[in-house]
């Protein structure tokens, strides 16, 4: 970021050269052609739909789908349970992953490994393997079920699949690694110096974590809610599956237009929708971010 | 005066098998400034770290005018620390880097904490500094700001990590002064490791020299460079000759000795030690540069030692003359001429060594030597 070349002159004096170098390598023709493939993929399979998508959003020049969107409560309704699902959700993913963070950067190599094995291997499995994980667990003679009735907590089977609980569990479950993984890499890449200056300078453990370790850590906390918070936003597996109709997220809703309605102008206006919010969003929170000074030097 | 008295009593440091410090004790006064110096490995940082607390050690006890801390928080402990990177918070200002350990010892009066920030900015110099970011200083300002912290609270002893390492040559002798100076005038006890020698002894009253984890030698630059009481910080320390041999005979303040090119010396020197070596044990003999004069082949007389100039070199000082000696092409010598007039000798020239003998120090064979 803007303060790099401030603090290590040594790597900025050194670096302009080597890029000079390949640039001199490489003319202007092999460097135009190297990024061709890359290009033409992004505008095949990413601009041209989404221009496509927002395009058929506005078919005939009208704007009546919005206006569709904005008469029926309904799709407002699901549009700000999305956005509240999308907040909890990343909200726990932080309560749940920081303390794993934490631990994962403070352990040894070898048992900061295993832990680390233990929160990524999910993420190689399937998301639908994972979500059907949950509909076990949670369904009417399921094992929590069970439990609960067992130990006589409760008498008969609660109703816990299908409902906004269940899509907010399974959700944070599956995105929790997104947001452990950035705040694990700010971390680990901070000198354990700084907690032993501020023991040094009269800070306990706990107030050394709150006044340097947390600060220091936001920018992986960002970077994770971010993440986290935007995949929510158009995640459409897990509700899909876990959810039932009273919990009707956005992704649902499109999905729903598309397969079974075949309304895909409308589906577009729901899309556009949902993309200029999280826009909105991810705009936000760099902004957010740009005013906590002094921590861009930081990584 | 801020500082108080430091003793560390048998500390001794293992991390499993391997064993960082052995029974190291040491007894610093108050106001008084302390170097560690040893080569990497020796130990000197685990020493520092146990001092503020960072690691608990595995027998002995820290004692700071008069309070033991050797179970103590480092939180509790009230000293002061620099880091070799400074550890500034870059997410704080200076001002508020300054008036951290103002703050975590509860003094919650604002302008009384501000006061004090601005009085520590004035006394490293940086009074309109206040409001950057650190790393918006350069590493000179950083350091200087690592230092006004450390010594905000007014800490009886002061703990400093090779605090000079990042520096270049000319700023890190600007600094070694600077720190001299902020020391002496608020008497605070310091603690500096360092590996580089020259530093040690330009700052230091009193300089421990370690190495595999144990304690060398702890005395003054002077002693140190004089009266050094083993090979290896006889080599540490300054530069030093060493030319191998063996004790022919060694009473009544006499040594004897026949060097490797098969000279024999009869040495009377303040420089050998009480007990020095025996007859018939190998030994080393070591003279520093500046102790060794040179004539031209046949003018030196009795006791010196036939040599050939291998380079003459003129560095501002001094003439630095590296020599081997004729019988024994494998010893290299290294000899400090006075700079006045031009080259005295040339390459491939033949020249007498003579020994000071006031200056040579013998020492068994077996010691080790440092890297």
């Amino acid at each position: 970021m803007s303060g790099l070349s401030e603090v290590s002159p040594a790597v900025s004096a050194r670096q302009p050269r080597s890029t000079v170098a390949s640039a001199r390598f490489y003319s202007r023709s092999v460097s135009i052609g190297l990024a061709t493939p890359l290009i033409a993929a992004l505008l095949i399979g990413f601009v041209y739909p989404v221009t496509r998508l927002v395009a058929l959003s506005f078919e005939g020049g009208s704007l009546d789908n919005y206006r569709r969107l904005v008469a029926e409560p309904l799709y407002l309704d699901v549009l700000a349970s999305t956005v509240k699902v999308a907040f909890i959700v990343t909200i726990a993913s932080l309560f749940l992953g920081f303390p794993v963070a934490y631990l994962m950067a403070r352990l040894r190599h070898g048992v900061a490994m295993v832990v680390a094995a233990c929160v990524f291997i999910p993420l190689w499995t399937s998301v639908l393997v994972r979500s059907y994980a949950w509909v076990v667990l949670l369904q009417r003679n399921g094992i929590v079920n069970a439990l609960l009735a067992d130990v006589g907590i409760t008498d008969g089977p609660l109703k816990l699949i299908y409902t906004q609980g269940a899509v907010i569990v399974a959700m944070t479950h599956v995105l929790m690694p997104f947001m452990i993984l950035p705040i694990y890499s700010t971390l680990r890449t901070l000198p354990p110096d700084y907690v032993r200056a501020a023991r040094n300078l009269g800070a306990g453990a706990f107030r050394a974590f709150i006044s340097i370790t947390l600060p220091l850590s936001l920018p992986g906390v960002f970077a994770g809610s971010v993440l986290c918070f935007v995949l929510a936003l158009g995640f459409y597996i897990t509700p899909a599956l876990v959810g039932g109709p009273g919990s009707m997220l956005m992704a649902t809703l499109i999905g729903q237009q598309t397969t079974v309605l075949l309304d895909w102008p409308f589906a577009a206006a729901l899309s556009t929708v949902l993309l200029a919010v999280t826009l909105i969003f991810v705009f936000l929170f760099r902004k957010t971010l740009s005013l906590s000074k002094g921590l861009h030097s930081v990584h | 005066m801020i500082g108080q008295y430091l003793s560390l009593i048998g500390l001794d440091k293992h991390f499993g098998s391997v064993s960082a410090v052995t029974s190291l004790s040491l007894e610093i006064g108050a106001g008084e400034f302390v170097s560690l110096v040893g080569p990497s490995g020796s130990g000197k940082t685990t020493a520092l770290n146990m001092i503020a607390g960072f690691e608990g050690p595995s027998a002995g006890k820290i004692v700071i005018g008069g309070r033991d801390v050797t179970h103590v928080a480092p939180n509790r402990r009230g000293i002061g620390m620099v880091f070799q990177k400074y550890a500034l918070f870059p997410h704080l200002t200076v001002h508020q880097n300054i008036a951290f350990p103002l703050r975590m010892r509860g003094r919650s009066n604002k302008t009384r904490i501000a006061t004090r920030v601005e009085e520590m900015l004035e006394l490293v110099q940086l009074s309109s500094y206040g409001e950057r970011y650190p790393q918006q200083l350069s590493g000179g300002q950083q350091q200087r700001v690592a230092l006004a912290r450390a010594l905000a609270f007014e800490p009886p002893v002061l703990l400093m990590d090779e605090p000079l390492g990042a520096l270049d040559k000319k700023l890190r002798e600007a600094m070694q002064f600077e720190i001299k100076r902020l020391q002496e005038r608020l008497g605070a006890t310091v603690v500096y490791v360092t590996h580089d020698q020259d530093e040690a002894l330009t700052m230091s009253d009193r300089v421990a020299v370690m190495a595999g984890g144990e304690l060398m030698q702890f005395g003054t630059p002077t002693e140190l460079y004089r009266q050094p009481n083993s090979a290896f910080v006889a080599d540490f320390i300054g530069r030093m000759n060493f030319i191998e041999g063996s004790c022919i005979e060694n009473a009544d303040g006499t040594a004897v000795v026949r060097l490797s090119d098969d000279t024999v010396l009869s040495i009377r020197s303040k420089g050998l030690r009480a007990v020095g070596p025996s007859a018939g044990e190998t030994i080393k003999l070591a003279i520093r540069p500046e102790r060794v004069r040179v004539a031209k082949r046949g003018e030196g007389g009795a006791g010196c030692l036939a040599a050939v100039v291998e380079t003459c070199v003129f560095v501002g000082s001094v003439h630095i003359v590296l020599v081997r000696l004729e019988s024994r092409p494998d010893v290299l010598l290294q000899i400090q001429l006075p700079a006045d007039g031009g080259l005295p000798f040339h390459e491939r020239d033949q020249v007498d060594l003579l020994l000071d003998d006031g200056a040579i120090h013998l020492f068994p064979e077996t010691e080790r030597h440092a890297a």
